[in-house]
């Protein structure tokens, strides 16, 4: 399974605001960090705000403050927000007409339900403890950051 | 044996230890409060296999109030078993079951259960626990993965009977 880019900053985006709570963190700092444009992350940022998961902090120094609930905001509320984790193969308002469209549709949804379940069962909060996990001496690959 | 090792997790202290005959009542009410269905033959059969016979590889446990005196109300409870070769698994500790009261949820009595459970399983000499979740149960799901667990390499299958 592969999400967009803006799903994936989003979540990253996220996981440092909410791994920092008491501070302020901003686009640059988070930009530089993954190698992405400030420009693009500048963009998610607005969207995540609108949905409320993050606040900006004006003036000197100012930046981002995450303000979701780590522990009820899931990477399926994330995501969803920059793309439609359900039925890759769905075609909106056209019923299978053969089939065996039909029985291939009902095998990828077994896939879509399984992702949809671990997507909307993963918390922030979640997300921050299995970034712990990769941190944990031994489990560093060479593409490994911080 | 009990485990009556006192805990506090938030507000609320808690006492983590095996079920007793008298719990009964408390957990058929809990599950029929949380369920919607009353199960009383269910749970005296569970109790009688779970909490009377092989207490070294069964483990039904209860949490309650610390300190509470008379009969206390249980907070809830969970249930597991170290199970060996099913599904050509090696041994290792299976939760089948789990329930907290509604109003004494957020306050880290899931998490008491699920250490203690864990520990009991770790002593029984299995390095593995697994549990399994209906995909539409978002609640135990976001448990049991805040508690670290992941995806095991099974996947349920099924089939209806005509």
């Amino acid at each position: 399974m592969n999400l967009q880019i803006s799903s994936r900053l989003a979540v990253f985006a996220l996981l440092e605001l909410a791994a920092r709570p008491d501070r302020q963190v901003s686009v640059a700092e988070i930009g530089e960090k993954y190698g992405i444009s400030s420009h693009h992350l500048a963009k998610v940022m607005r969207a995540l705000s609108r949905a409320g998961l993050v606040r900006s902090v004006r003036g000197a120094g100012g930046g981002y403050q995450f303000s979701g609930n780590p522990r009820r905001t899931t990477l399926f509320d994330v995501i969803g927000l920059f793309e439609n984790p359900g039925p890759a193969n769905a075609r909106a308002g056209m019923a299978e007409r053969t089939a065996a469209a039909r029985a291939l549709r009902e095998l990828l949804g077994e896939i879509d339900d399984i992702a949809r379940a671990t997507l909307g069962s993963v918390t922030i909060a979640t997300m921050l403890k299995l970034v712990e996990r990769q941190r944990a001496p031994g489990r560093r690959t060479a593409a490994a950051g911080p | 044996m009990d485990l009556s090792s006192p805990t506090t997790a938030g507000a609320q202290a808690m006492t983590v230890r095996r079920v007793r005959a008298g719990d009964i009542a408390d957990v058929i009410a809990l599950d029929e409060r949380v369920t919607g269905l009353a199960k009383p033959d269910y749970w005296h059969d569970v109790f009688a296999r779970y909490g009377e016979r092989r207490l070294d590889e069964r483990f039904f446990l209860v949490a309650e109030p610390a300190g509470a005196n008379g009969r206390p109300s249980i907070l809830g409870f969970i249930i597991g078993e170290v199970r060996a070769w099913e599904f050509g698994s090696a041994p290792c500790g299976w939760v089948f079951a789990l329930s907290v009261e509604p109003r004494a949820r957020l306050h880290g009595v899931g998490r008491a259960l699920f250490e203690a459970i864990s520990a009991e399983f770790a002593k029984a000499g299995v390095g593995k626990m697994r549990t399994m979740v209906a995909r539409d149960n978002r609640l135990h799901l976001m448990f049991f993965r805040s508690e670290g667990m992941m995806a095991g390499p099974y996947i349920q299958l099924e089939k209806e009977l005509d």
